[in-house]
């Protein structure tokens, strides 16, 4: 589409499509004419300020509740990353609803008033707790596996907590607007007493990781060995998964349920890329849940019409693509780097290891022992078809040999060591036939065959490989570059 | 409570849209992503609204396009993700959806105060209101819902139907179907494309959340129920609809017992379901709790069973006459076990194996005969054991014993026949 309409459709469109949605949802209800005011406003300077200073105290409170939600969820997320249970506070998180709806019934019949945060929040810990029950029920005791366990009591606990709610709105008594918060959350409107609440859990979430450090990491890395040394495993899985259920619960009402799934499994997710010591994890996991809560009700306080949940969950997921290339632990671009790395070593190597042999066979050809002064280097186009290399690929390897100062170019184009390029093509060579003595040996192979094996590995050789292979090899002398097991190519053919 | 057609309508609505969901999820379970039709009915809420972005109309067919689109996408990005990150499958799931779900709400948010929007619409889903929608065809009335979901079963019906061996052999052996040529990710992108049309045309109906249900929980009972992929389809389906129409049935009764007109029937449909998949999971014959606890309890009573007539006949042995009585008690010590000896001996009696006399029980004819073929198994077992094995020792009898109560006639004739025909057992005991 033209560029010009572009700019149009953002500051209009997005009302438009929300309320085509809506309209086809509901199928007749057209009048979509009155939207075309909708559009994001920029906050000013003034507003900028306020928000960043947390001086106006609605914000205050719900930018500081964010982000001690975020810090707790990132803290307990990170162990449901690494116990590989991710979904399971999705499931968790829509079992709550029948005990939110039931407690809220319960209340209402019993005290008149059905809003006690407390009373909702123990009837959502108690369904938590239920369906996490039942799922491991039905994993242990059927046929099913954990996705369709965690599907089935997923479902089925909120199509129960929705027919349940059903008959909570329908109640004559008790307000039971409100309840939906659960649901959607109601982030912007959060209130001293949630980001209080808020606190305190955050607070003992990081009381209990600090505490139980060793078991929770002992427990995630490797469960079969913690149980062999005696530690209760399925205990402390359970008081894991408690703290993980208590933050679930605390940050529903506070933010809604797929905000919490989100807090819950970005963080910890985006984390991973950085370290992979728990320690460090932790940290940066409850820091980067801290952040995305903090920056998100920011900015969903700045602009109007935002919802301060999904912005949140937003933010999160900014830091998690962004940290999936930029991450130092398996990013993207790390990973990109990696290999052109080693691409450019293995360039480098073959050459060397390629100038080296045409010396000895000059050598051999000419029958004169290997006197490197004497021997013609190499051309270009003599080079070239001594292995599937592209011209331009060779080029600028050799370029790249010259300026590292172990290759020189002579007047008529011939390539030649310099000392301490020979130096390092001994040593490349050296690995080869290592590898390759090694290979006939050992591996039984036939010594036409070991050059191919050892031409990738040699790449890879390391010195303490170097001395165990040497020590495995008794008639090696030290130091010494063998004769190749095999016949080299010969110039000119 | 009174049924109306509205009430008729619904059910016919749930029941299409619930079987459609059904079918395909058989395909989620048993590859093992039951949780992808949770991500990807929470993903395509950002897919209508882009949809409509580039189309600019709110037709159905745009907005079934962009769902696709975007369920496809879902899959893709979930795949990458755990391949690119070395997450696993739940994690990238997690990260995925809930930003979608996120962008969606934003979208769509942009709008709530100018139309009357609640993201629970999506979630709960109007059945109620379905019927008051309606399409005229050839003079009926039929409910926009009950057409849209009813294509929409077709068109699985239809998927199903034609690419079943490719299904069949890419849900089971995604490697063994790459090697004979199918494409494993083409299929599960097709998979996942007519999830996300499936999901989209349930949406306005049920609500995502009955979608999740009906694609998960069907498939997961018929998977207690059946080892055979068809059975599993039909009978998957079949709970499907029942559970459409206990659901709605449910919503209108069950609160009237404590006084309320009705509830939510997207969700009584979800719990009715549940309800479903619970009794297969107690009762399934092969794979239920129940079920495996009466196979359990049925092949007790049969060792029992042997064990008391094993008992009979070696007591009469040792005394060396017939119709020697042996008192309940004195079995009961011996055996080592009280409520099953009852049983086993009330099942006896009643197959007329053993009677009661004043003393004590004692062995009928056909009794007889069918303790003399289990002490022969057993002393077969030890010859050939002792003999063949060289396996002699008193372990030899409590192997014997054990296998005694599964051996048949060919196995007899073999152990004859490996054990080269004896007469006596180690213990110089008489083979029957």
């Amino acid at each position: 589409m033209p560029g010009s309409s572009i700019k149009r459709i953002v500051s209009h469109g997005l009302g438009w499509v929300a309320a085509a949605a809506w309209v086809w949802l509901q199928s007749d209800l057209a009048h979509a004419g009155g939207l075309s005011d909708t559009g994001l406003q920029w906050p000013g300077w003034q507003e900028l300020l306020r928000v960043l200073t947390l001086s106006d105290y609605n914000t205050r409170v719900v930018i500081v509740g964010t982000a001690l939600l975020g810090l707790a969820a990132g803290l307990s997320g990170t162990f449901l990353i690494l116990r590989k249970r991710a979904l399971l506070s999705d499931t968790l998180s829509h079992a709550t609803l029948p005990g939110i709806a039931l407690a809220f019934i319960l209340m209402t019949v019993f005290f008149g008033d059905g809003k006690s945060l407390i009373g909702l929040i123990a009837g959502a810990a108690v369904f938590a707790v239920l369906g996490t029950g039942s799922v491991l029920l039905i994993e242990r005791y059927s046929r099913l596996k954990d996705d369709a366990a965690l599907g089935v009591v997923l479902s089925v606990y909120f199509g129960l907590g929705i027919a349940i709610m059903g008959i909570a709105t329908r109640m004559e008594t008790g307000n039971s607007a409100g309840l939906t918060s659960f649901i959607y959350g109601k982030t912007a409107s959060m209130l001293l007493s949630d980001a209080l609440l808020i606190a305190v859990t955050a607070f003992v979430a990081a009381l209990l990781c600090l505490l139980f450090f060793k078991e929770f990491s002992l427990v995630c890395f490797d469960a079969d060995f913690a149980l062999t040394q005696g530690w209760p495993v399925a205990r402390l899985d359970f008081f894991m998964m408690s703290l993980v259920v208590v933050v679930t619960v605390v940050g529903l009402q506070a933010v809604g349920l797929i905000l919490v799934v989100a807090l819950l499994i970005i963080p910890p997710s985006t984390a991973r890329f950085w370290s992979r010591r728990l320690s460090v994890m932790l940290a940066l996991s409850a820091g980067f849940g801290a952040l995305s809560g903090m920056l998100g009700a920011a900015i969903s306080a700045l602009m109007a019409n935002l919802p301060a949940g999904a912005v949140i969950v937003m933010t999160a997921s900014s830091l998690f693509f962004f940290s999936l290339v930029f991450g130092t632990n398996g990013g993207l671009l790390q990973m990109v780097l990696d290999r052109w790395r080693l691409g450019k070593k293995v360039m480098h190597e073959n050459l060397l290891r390629e100038l080296y042999e045409w010396q000895e066979i000059t050598a051999q050809q000419s029958g004169a022992a290997a006197d490197a002064a004497r021997i013609d280097g190499p051309r270009l186009e003599e080079l070239l078809p001594r292995r599937s290399w592209s011209v331009h690929g060779l080029q600028k390897g050799l370029r790249q040999l010259i300026r590292k100062g172990w290759l020189r170019l002579s007047a008529e184009d011939r390539y030649f060591f310099t000392p301490d390029g020979f130096l390092q093509a001994r040593a490349v060579v050296r690995k080869h036939r290592l590898w390759e003595a090694y290979l006939i040996a050992y591996a039984d192979t036939a010594p036409g065959q070991v050059d191919w094996g050892a031409d990738t590995i040699e790449h890879v050789i390391d010195e303490r490989i170097i001395a165990e292979l040497e020590a495995g090899l008794p008639d090696w002398t030290p130091k010494a570059v063998p004769e190749s097991p095999h016949e080299l190519i010969r110039i000119g053919v | 409570m009174e049924w109306t057609f509205i009430d008729s309508w619904i059910i016919v609505t749930g029941i299409l849209s619930a079987m459609s969901c059904a079918l395909l999820g058989n395909y989620l379970v048993l590859r093992r992503m039951s949780m992808m039709g949770d991500a990807i009915s929470h993903a395509v809420l950002p897919g209508l609204a882009i949809a409509f972005l580039i189309s600019g109309s709110r037709d159905s067919l745009p907005m079934l396009v962009g769902a696709v689109g975007v369920g496809v996408l879902t899959a893709v990005l979930i795949q990458a993700i755990g391949k690119l990150s070395g997450l696993d499958q739940g994690a990238s799931m997690g990260v995925i959806f809930t930003t979608l779900f996120a962008l969606g709400l934003i979208l769509i948010r942009q709008a709530a105060d100018h139309v009357d929007l609640d993201p629970g619409c999506v979630l709960y889903g109007a059945i109620e209101l379905t019927p008051l929608d309606v399409y005229t065809l050839f003079g009926w009335e039929i409910p926009r819902a009950a057409v849209t979901n009813g294509i929409m079963l077709l068109v699985n019906v239809l998927f199903v139907v034609f690419f079943f061996k490719e299904l069949r052999i890419t849900s089971f052996d995604p490697a063994l179907a790459t090697t004979m040529g199918f494409s494993a990710g083409l299929m599960h992108y097709v998979l996942m494309a007519l999830v996300a049309a499936t999901t989209i045309a349930a949406f306005e109906s049920v609500g995502s959340i009955l979608v999740i249900a009906m694609l998960i929980v069907p498939a997961a009972t018929a998977h207690l129920l059946t080892d055979r992929l068809v059975a599993m389809l039909v009978i998957s389906l079949v709970v499907a609809a029942l559970a459409a129409v206990l659901g709605h049935v449910g919503a209108i009764t069950i609160p009237a017992w404590i006084g309320f007109r009705d509830t939510s029937t997207a969700g009584m449909m979800a719990v009715a379901v549940g309800v479903l998949f619970l009794a297969a999971f107690l009762f399934a014959p092969r794979h239920g709790i129940i079920g495996r606890m009466v196979a359990q309890g049925l092949l007790t009573l049969r060792v029992n069973r042997d064990d008391i007539l094993g008992m009979l006949y070696r007591v009469q042995e040792l005394a060396g006459q017939r119709s020697l009585a042996v008192k309940t008690d004195d079995l009961r010590k011996a055996l080592l076990t009280g409520g099953w000896v009852n049983l086993a001996l009330a099942d006896l009696l009643r197959t007329r194996k053993v009677r009661r006399t004043p003393e004590g029980v004692v062995l009928t004819e056909s009794g007889l005969s069918s303790a003399a073929n289990l002490i022969r198994s057993h002393r077969l077992w030890e010859s050939y054991l002792c003999g063949q094995m060289g396996f002699c020792d008193a372990e030899a009898h409590y192997s014997a014993h054990q296998l005694e109560h599964v051996t048949d006639e060919a196995m007899q004739e073999r152990l004859k026949s490996a054990a080269n025909y004896p007469t006596l057992d180690p213990h110089r005991k008489a083979i029957p």
